[in-house]
């Protein structure tokens, strides 16, 4: 996959969807391309946070620690960025990623991150956006699910 | 010192200034004798003087003399010649006496010359000697750099000088004084006209120079200060960064070069004004000549031939006179910088010779109890650090001391150590005051460390056995050249008063590290690493290192097992993706396109980077395969990307890391490039422009930067291009590049890079930490580590250690302390750079490694933290400069005193 399959794939990702391509393609070029194997972990559970992943191809599952062992919760398709949350505050991982299948991702650095989010803020503007979005999004739901108590 | 420079000269080099006196004197005879010789030329033979006869002859080399009372003696009647054989006979004479001449003057100037050099070589050793011996806490107030500026160019005058001190006097006076005899003997007035002037002169000229004086050690002070001030600026540069106070520095470095070009200037203008004065006076004699004395012919009362031979006598007079003026300046300008010196080392309480003698045979363990007796310490300000505090540590015993905010445990272990001088009372070994023992002892029997560190400029090999380098313990037989050397260098040393030890002899003291000799140091070595937890660190320095292959045999010769291991254990961990090997009939796509295509290692400048392309050879190879035109294409995309990606950020954006093709600053170059090559066939484009792009694509790497530019088609094509490089390689390249050899170690890369033998794939998330425990466990596996640790060990550590962490610096420190074994090891909270975790581990380690083989050492060790006291045999508690608690950690424990509290 190239430099220009990467930005375009970045492109479907809701929270870069807004973002000029051109500033894709310099997120795109300073993160790592990183394969993994099928059962690698990417990241675990009480990790500090330093990278989001964007799947390029393959799919990851998401595991939870419980006392009964590790409990998967969802399923991470091509197109979907994790791990966001904790590079742009510093929470440590709330679940663990394993790779499902033999993965490829766009692994993006916090630090690289923060920094294009610094150096051009219209890029800022829009995941803000996105993020206020999820947030009222969440505030709706949580409406809902209180006033159906 | 001694204070008077006349006084200095003359002390060390009298035989030598009066051997060159009378050698002076001596060749004034052939000196003299060329003079009278032209006069005779002429008159005789030429104009044929004494030959008015056809076939007449002269004697030649007739010796006679008028011995008063005897009369004419003849010693020899000479030899008759005739006209043109006279005429040849003195020629020759005239040679002789210009060789003659010239050989006095090569043999005057040469002696002259070396013994000048000789005093520079004396006082400088005399001066670093001081350095050696002054008292430690003069260090606080000095600089460096003035030190240094001080001995090296301050004295370096003084070298010109002393070859002329006494003989230019003696023998322009001299000169001046026949003169003015002569002078006096032609017409006795007139003379007294030349002494009066020549009497202002001398009386006029050294009162004006007098301010000269002044201003020449302003100079050489402010210019000192400067050297301070710059020295500074470079061990504190961090400092200026961190606080933006560079134009601050600037600033302050402007002002001082404004008043030192102050002081100059003024100091040329003075010094021009006095040289027109005593110009002026040497002329104004002659014009006094000239009217006195015409006025006195014209009045018949001086007789024409009596002026004209005072005139012509008096054209002797300037010269030396004014040589004598510029000698007595030079003079005094040696002479302030002299002082200026001197006084800069003149210190009260040097550290007498004998502390310091050079002392080869071991001089005994320290078998006594090492005492604080009522000690008080006081900084350099004047406070109380210890307040007579007393003190025992018995051989053997290990004691921490624990110290709260102002307890004072430093200054106890910075007097252990001789480093501060007690306010009171004394610290003593036995009976004897630890001040008067010779270092030989102190520093051999006793052991510092403190977390102030300093490393040399030399590799951490050097720094590590420099705490053993105390005396030339083994003799060094020379022989032939080396022999005459040897001799020569003793010879020298003796006539400049510097010792003769030589610096070529081992001064290892591999006893007392308890080894036997340079075979079996590196086990001991080992162990102190390890006990300090440095090991790690060094190996990972010597696997980033290249190595010399003529010393390291073992690991070249085994470089192949090497590889074959790191396969094999990569295979067995289904890790074999991890590193791409290279091959050399495959492309390796996790290498540059560059070092696909040269597959070898650049040994030289010729084939290394940005000149590659340039090579003319290399582009020959590229167009044979047809590979030119594509790379240049390929070169012109990466930089469009390039400039796509990047053209907007500031230069200094951490993103730039990332950018392997190009730096920032050559962004612009590369726009303006792209730019004018835009449409431009590719033959239109000139050589240096073609290399400027195609450079680009040698840096690309298909799975790190995926631009999609690389093709199977290209591939092929490349390792094409490879062999043919090879086959034709012309003879000035050969040694410009090391093939990629599976079966050879490869000299000019990194040990690393020599065991992958590879690139570690870009796409595998921590790779390179993975490869790296790998190949430790497969170094160890095979024999090697301590191969790469001595590898590593020739790292050099960079001026002050700054190559180093600050963690590390301290761990040196602590394994250089160790590795003497001394009888007591004294700890100044040796690491503080490292976190409480890694400081007992250390600890642990050292307390055990001193006491390996039965050895048992005093240790006593300032502490960090009290919870550390629990390690030793005793513990004694500081505060506020008093010795408060002292006793095991049970019973402080069970106390409940001031210990307890600051251990909660």
């Amino acid at each position: 996959m190239l430099l220009k399959d990467e930005v375009g794939m970045l492109q479907r990702v809701p929270l870069f969807s807004g973002v000029e391509p051109a500033k894709l393609k310099l997120l795109a070029f300073t993160s790592d391309r990183v394969t993994y194997g099928a059962g690698q972990i990417l990241f675990r559970q009480g990790d500090e946070g330093d990278a989001a992943y964007v799947i390029l191809s393959g799919t990851a599952d998401i595991l939870v620690e419980s006392d009964a062992g590790p409990i998967k919760v969802a399923e991470l398709e091509p197109n979907s960025i994790v791990g966001e949350i904790a590079i742009l505050c510093n929470v440590s991982r709330t679940a663990t990623v394993r790779a499902a299948v033999p993965l490829e991702v766009l692994r993006i650095r916090k630090d690289h991150f923060l920094r294009l989010m610094k150096e051009f803020p219209e890029m800022t503007i829009e995941i803000l956006r996105v993020l206020a979005d999820r947030l009222s999004h969440t505030t709706a739901e949580l409406i809902d699910a209180r006033s159906a108590k | 010192m001694e204070p008077s420079l006349a006084r200095y000269i003359w002390t060390h080099t009298r035989k030598q200034q009066l051997w060159i006196v009378m050698i002076v004197v001596l060749s004034m005879i052939p000196y003299f004798m060329s003079f009278d010789l032209p006069k005779l030329i002429v008159n005789g033979p030429i104009q044929g003087g004494g030959f008015e006869q056809p076939g007449a002859t002269q004697p030649f080399m007739k010796l006679h003399y008028d011995i008063p009372f005897i009369g004419d003696v003849q010693f020899f009647d000479g030899f008759q010649l005739g006209r043109e054989a006279t005429l040849f006979a003195l020629s020759m004479v005239f040679l002789l006496l210009v060789v003659v001449n010239g050989l006095f003057k090569l043999y005057i100037n040469t002696y002259k010359g070396r013994l000048g050099e000789r005093m520079l070589r004396r006082i400088r050793f005399e001066l670093v000697d001081r350095v050696l011996r002054f008292p430690p806490f003069y260090f606080k107030r000095v600089k460096s750099a003035e030190v240094a500026t001080m001995v090296k160019d301050e004295v370096e005058p003084l070298g010109g000088f002393i070859g002329d001190a006494f003989i230019q006097p003696v023998l322009l006076g001299g000169q001046a004084l026949t003169a003015m005899l002569f002078i006096m003997v032609q017409n006795f007035w007139l003379g007294m006209i030349a002494a009066v002037i020549v009497g202002i002169q001398i009386i006029l000229i050294p009162r004006m120079r007098r301010r000269l004086i002044v201003l020449s050690r302003e100079r050489q002070l402010t210019a000192r200060a400067l050297s301070g001030r710059v020295g500074e600026i470079v061990d504190g540069i961090g400092a200026v960064h961190i606080h933006d106070t560079s134009n601050y520095e600037r600033a302050d470095i402007a002002a001082r070069l404004g008043r030192i070009f102050k002081i100059r200037y003024d100091l040329y203008q003075w010094k021009f004004m006095v040289k027109f004065l005593n110009n002026f006076l040497a002329q104004i004699t002659p014009f006094l000549f000239y009217m006195i004395g015409g006025y006195l012919v014209i009045q018949g009362r001086l007789d024409v031939g009596q002026l004209v031979a005072v005139i012509s006598a008096y054209k002797d007079l300037p010269g030396p006179m004014k040589e004598l003026i510029d000698w007595d300046q030079a003079r005094q300008d040696v002479q302030v910088k002299y002082q200026q010196v001197v006084e800069q080392f003149t210190v009260d309480g040097l550290i007498p010779p004998q502390i310091e003698a050079l002392t080869i045979e071991d001089p005994g363990r320290m078998t006594n109890s090492l005492s604080a007796v009522s000690l008080s310490m006081t900084d350099d300000g004047g406070a109380m650090l210890l307040d007579r505090v007393s003190l025992q540590v018995k051989p053997g015993e290990t004691l921490a001391l624990v110290s709260s905010a102002t307890g004072g445990a430093e200054a106890l272990a910075e007097a252990f150590a001789r480093l501060n001088r007690p306010e009171n009372g004394r610290v003593v070994s036995g009976t004897d005051d630890l001040l008067e023992l010779p270092e030989a002892v102190t520093g051999r029997r006793m052991s510092y460390s403190s977390s102030d560190v300093f490393l040399f400029h030399a590799s951490l090999r050097e720094n590590l056995l420099y705490g053993l380098k105390h005396a030339p313990l083994t003799p060094v037989t020379y022989d032939g050249a080396a022999a005459v050397q040897r001799r020569w260098d003793v010879d020298e040393a003796s006539r400049s008063g510097n010792p003769d030890f030589d610096i070529s002899s081992d001064w290892i003291d591999y006893a007392s590290a308890g080894a036997t000799g340079p075979q079996d140091l590196f086990e001991a070595v080992r162990r102190v690493l390890d006990a300090v937890l440095l090991s790690r660190d060094i190996l990972d320095l010597g696997l980033r290192s290249s190595v010399d292959v003529t010393r390291h045999t073992e690991l070249a010769g085994r470089i192949v097992e090497l590889r074959a291991a790191l396969r094999s254990r990569l295979e067995q961990e289904g890790l074999s993706g991890l590193v791409v090997p290279f091959e050399p009939g495959a492309y390796n796509k996790e290498a540059t396109i560059g070092e696909n295509l040269l597959f070898g290692a650049a040994a030289g400048t010729e084939l290394a980077d940005r000149a590659l392309a340039a090579n003319p050879y290399f582009a020959s190879v590229l167009r044979q395969g047809g590979l030119d035109r594509t790379l240049y294409e390929m070169g012109l995309e990466i930089a469009e990307q390039a400039i796509e990606l990047f053209a907007d950020l500031p230069p200094d954006h951490p993103f730039f890391q990332q950018l392997a093709f190009m730096t920032p600053e050559e962004i612009p170059a590369y726009e303006t490039l792209l730019q004018r090559l835009k449409n431009r066939p590719y033959e239109a484009v000139s050589e240096s422009d073609r290399a400027m792009i195609v450079t680009l694509s040698f840096a690309y790497i298909e799975p790190r930067h995926r631009f999609g530019l690389l093709t199977e088609e290209l591939m092929g094509k490349i390792v094409a291009a490879r062999s043919r490089f090879y086959e034709n390689l012309p003879p000035e390249l050969q040694n410009a590049i090391e093939r990629y050899d599976p079966a050879k170690y490869i000299a000019a890369a990194t040990v690393m890079d020599n065991v992958l033998f590879g690139r570690v794939g870009n796409n595998h998330p921590d790779a390179p930490e993975r490869i790296r425990s790998i190949v430790y466990d497969i170094l160890d596996k095979l024999g090697l580590y301590n191969e790469v640790l001595d590898v590593g060990l020739d790292f050099n550590v960079g001026s002050g250690g700054r190559r180093l962490t600050g963690g590390q610096r301290q761990k040196l420190d602590v394994a250089r302390a160790l590795l003497k074994r001394p009888d007591f090891l004294i700890m100044n909270r040796p690491l503080s750079a490292l976190d409480q975790r890694m400081q007992e581990q250390v600890l642990r380690n050292v307390l055990e490694e001193a006491r390996r083989d039965g050895h048992s050492p005093a240790i006593v060790w300032v502490v960090t933290n009290p919870s550390m006291g629990m390690m030793f045999d005793r513990v004694a508690v500081f505060d506020a400069g008093q010795l408060v608690e002292d006793g095991t950690h049970e019973t402080l424990l069970a106390r409940n005193g001031i210990f307890k509290e600051l251990l909660s």
